[in-house]
């Protein structure tokens, strides 16, 4: 038995359908996975199928029962849920009263805290969610936050629970908690449909999959007859290449950047703790480290978004210690890890976030501090080719792209214009897989051009297969720095969670 | 044909579209509350074209009232533009106007080239000043600039009105200052109307504004800021100095719009002469869509409006009010897109059925 139908459908923005009579059932009670490309049309679908937009044609039917699903609102009483890629929390609100907001409780007309309270805590301890109800949500980390949102979707009883890219901020620890959620929410009956870009994921908790290419409908398999490389290649039409050319390191390394005992404290608490790094030409450095052990803290040094900091701060022989963000823009390129918070805006065009951050430079404007128009919109242009961003062409709103083609569009505007230094943080998040193979071979052929590239990245694979060296963050300390071939993945994990002591690594 | 085209093309992106529908939903609603009051919309409507357009005299009107409008809209999209709500207009404009009608009454002996544009300048500085208090505390303390602009204007009318109640009065009942001297005064381009050349300042306000806003380096950093402030940051823009800087030029706008009422319309500061313009100011830049042009058609049209009163109220036994009733209405629809989307959409819908049925 079907738990959603969705036959047909076809979804068109300005003409180009995101969505072109896509076919997607999902049996009742199964975990299904939704792959595809970025911009292949898969939020778009889930979005119809929570009611978000209206498909221009197609059918959907829930629980073998045709619908029309007009509005969330209607989607939440047929018994759909969605977590969105970007999360619609209040902050000032507890998780109760974000979770009840719209369907309160009621002592008469008044909203019956207590009861809100109650009902959250026992629905938590039914799937063993570790969560305090009264807490502002403000005050919660992402992975919590997430919890808050599948709360709220067991809350209103839904029986299908639509995941876009959980995962994409998460921790492997949280990652490992969302999939033991998942498949308890599967043996109550739930059924459960998510996307991921991480093949890895969908092998390990996905019933059946779903390729969606070009916004058409590729195939739907059960896992059993997949693998990593046919899922990538399914996705993509064409064989991916999981492995990487690098050339072997270059004798001559210099260094390009030094930080000396850098120690950052944020209200009345250290998060970095006396750390020193050298950052040298021709070498990729992965930061490895379990997210909010100060890695924030340490791109905003490097790019001088904090300059409240103690220890020095040197590239090539300049102390640059304390120099503002637009003075670092000039050293180091950032690719951030919140894209949709520093990288971009949301509505301006492609070849105005395309500039962000170099619009200043003499190729972009005249003396009196015009833009120059047609210089911009060439190395839009260019950047839209060179890294494939799917787009309607220059003029399109960044804030209108899917989310793996924003990320590609920032990556293209910062390799474009460094050359000397490049952080890149959590650079492939979000990005499908074909996109992930292309921005790490741009940034290992940076490397091999003599640019120094610091990779800060929670995804463990990535750190191990890129870098040249890695360096563990614990507790705004750098527990240990070596050569990456020193490292098994089990004693990076043993790093990253504290052991210091070598025997205790090695156990 | 491509011309047609193309204003289309610019219909859809620039949101004016949105205005529009805006404005015809309010007429339409209006007439239902008009025929249901028991008068006839097209008497109504006829009477406020009348006023609004019937000979020279009321159009020099209806395009004299629009110069303070088309100030304060200005002043207020370029603060919504750094993300910065300054419901302290009208302060801005009665602290631009008093010092404005002090300098051209006290200050005499000079040339009208000189006279005029210092009056002016100093309406501009003083207003930009007093705005930028707010940007000073906004970013220093993290108050929340519309109960600080609230404030601020009350502080503004105060002030003003005490020094035009007792230092500054002229002789005679009228609370006011005493006449400027005419090397200050702006031209009134048809007599006995409010139309002076201020229009042209006005004008070309709007279109340096929309260089600025769309062509610079600055208007560039200036819109990042309001729409993101932390990739702005990011970018390396001092978010704090681009609050500073447009919450100047939002409140020099104002002080110009005061001042040019002193200096080309009243001939002296009296009190409560600027009043309401404050908040018509948001609701024009709201229906102009945050565009300087679109801000001047909307302030044009706000002046048809408040002409259109008054000749309903001349011509026929029809209240004027029912012209703050249709204003209200516009206000309302405007601020509220999601209304006009789902009108616009099913207009869509139809016509692409139709095109459909043609076809086949
Ligand atoms: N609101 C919108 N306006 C215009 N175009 C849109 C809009 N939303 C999506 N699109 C376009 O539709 C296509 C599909 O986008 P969608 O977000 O569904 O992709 P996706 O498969 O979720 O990709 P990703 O993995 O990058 O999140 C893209 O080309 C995108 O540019
Ligand atoms: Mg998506």
């Amino acid at each position: 038995m079907y738990a959603v139908e969705m036959r047909n459908i076809t979804k068109r923005f300005h003409g180009t359908p995101a969505n072109h009579h896509v076919n997607f059932c999902v049996k009742a009670g199964e975990i299904h996975s939704l792959l595809g490309e970025n911009g292949a049309g898969k939020t778009t679908l889930m979005n119809i199928l929570f009611g978000l937009y209206k498909a221009d044609s197609g059918t959907i039917r829930i629980h073998e029962k045709e619908t029309k699903i007009d509005s969330p609102m209607a989607a939440i009483q047929q018994g759909i849920s969605m977590v969105h890629q970007h999360f619609m929390l209040v902050d000032s609100l507890t998780v109760a009263e974000n979770i009840v907001l719209g369907h309160e409780p009621k002592k008469g007309i008044f909203f019956d805290r207590e009861k809100a309270f109650e009902k959250i805590t026992e629905i938590a301890e039914k799937y063993h969610f570790q969560i305090d109800a009264r807490e502002q949500v403000g005050n919660l980390s992402v992975g919590v936050k997430q919890r808050v949102e599948i709360l709220k979707a067991l809350y209103h009883e839904s029986s299908v629970l639509i995941l876009d890219e959980p995962t994409a901020v998460l921790t492997p620890q949280e990652v490992d908690d969302l999939f033991r959620v998942l498949r308890d929410l599967k043996k109550d009956g739930k059924t459960i449909i998510i996307i991921t870009h991480k093949l890895k994921e969908t092998m390990s908790i996905a019933d059946t999959i779903t390729v969606l290419r070009k916004g058409e409908t590729i195939t739907t398999l059960p896992i059993g007859e997949v693998n990593e490389e046919k899922l990538a290649e399914l996705m993509v039409g064409r064989l991916v290449s999981f492995t990487i050319d690098k050339k072997p390191l270059q004798s001559e390394r210099p260094v390009k950047m030094k930080l000396s005992h850098i120690t950052v404290s944020k209200g009345g608490k250290k998060s970095l703790k006396d750390v020193s790094l050298t950052i040298r030409g021709g070498e990729i450095l992965g930061i490895a480290g379990v997210e909010g052990n100060g890695q924030t803290e340490l791109i905003e040094v490097l790019t001088g978004l904090c300059a409240r900091y103690e220890g020095t701060v040197i590239v090539g022989k300049e102390d640059v210690s304390r120099s503002n963000a637009k003075k670092m823009l000039d050293y180091v390129g950032h690719i951030p890890e919140d894209r949709g918070k520093r990288g971009f805006v949301k509505n301006y065009t492609n070849w105005e976030n395309m500039i962000l951050g170099y619009h200043t430079r003499p190729d972009y404007i005249t003396k009196a501090g015009i833009l120059k128009r047609k210089a911009i919109q060439d190395v839009t242009r260019k950047a839209i080719e060179e890294y494939d961003v799917r787009t309607d062409g220059i003029e399109q709103t960044t804030g209108s792209l899917s989310g793996g083609n924003q990320q590609k569009l920032i990556v293209g505007r910062v390799l474009m214009h460094h050359t000397g230094i490049v952080l890149a943080a959590q650079p492939t998040r979000g990005v499908d897989i074909g996109a992930i193979e292309y921005i790490h071979s741009q940034l290992v052929r940076l490397r091999d051009e003599g640019a120094a590239v610091i990779l800060i990245s929670a995804d463990l694979d990535e750190i191990v297969k890129l870098s040249d060296e890695i360096a563990v963050l614990y507790e705004g300390s750098i527990v240990t720095r070596k050569s990456a071939d020193a490292f098994t993945e089990r004693s990076l994990g043993a790093y990253m969670l504290g052991h210091t002591r070598d025997e205790e690594v090695q156990a | 044909m491509k011309a047609l085209k193309k204003t289309k093309e610019w219909l859809g992106k620039s949101e004016i579209l949105l205005s529009l529908i805006a404005l015809l939903l309010s007429l339409l609603v209006s007439s239902v509350v008009i025929i249901i009051s028991g008068y006839s919309p097209f008497e109504a409507y006829g009477a406020m074209l009348k006023g609004a357009f019937g000979s020279n005299y009321y159009l020099a009107q209806t395009i004299g009232t629009a110069i303070p409008l088309i100030f304060s809209g200005l002043a207020m999209a370029i603060a919504m533009k750094v993300g910065i709500f300054n419901i302290g207009i009208e302060g801005q404009m009665i602290i631009g106007a008093l010092p404005a009608a002090l300098l051209g009454t006290y200050v005499t002996g000079l040339p009208a080239w000189l006279h005029l544009p210092l009056c002016i300048l100093v309406g501009a500085i003083a207003g930009g000043l007093w705005a930028m208090i707010v940007a000073v505390l906004k970013n220093r303390l993290r108050i929340n600039e519309v109960i600080l602009t609230i404030m601020m204007n009350y502080v503004a009318t105060y002030i003003v009105d005490y020094l035009v109640n007792y230092p500054f009065r002229a002789e005679g009942k009228i609370i006011r200052t005493e006449e400027i001297q005419p090397t200050a005064a702006m031209t009134t381009l048809v007599p006995h109307t409010r139309l002076y050349s201020g229009i042209f300042l006005a004008l070309a306000a709007a279109g340096i504004l929309w260089y600025v806003l769309k062509k610079t380096c600055f208007g560039y950093e200036l819109r990042a800021v309001g729409s993101n402030p932390d990739a702005a940051e990011t970018a390396g823009v001092n978010r704090k100095k681009y609050m500073l800087r447009a919450m100047f030029i939002s409140g020099a706008l104002a002080g110009i719009g005061g001042a040019g009422e002193v200096l080309g319309f009243y001939g002296y500061y009296i009190s409560n002469m600027i009043s309401g313009y404050g908040f018509d100011g948001i609701a024009i830049a709201t229906m102009g869509r945050g565009n300087p042009f679109g801000t001047v058609l909307a302030a044009l049209l706000f002046g048809v409006l408040r002409n259109g009163a008054t000749g309903m109220n001349r011509s026929t036994s029809i209240p004027g009010e029912f012209i703050q009733v249709l204003q209200a209405l516009v206000i309302l629809f405007v601020s509220t897109p999601g209304i006009i989307r789902v009108v616009q959409k099913s207009w869509k819908r139809k016509r692409f059925a139709q095109r459909k049925e043609e076809v086949a």
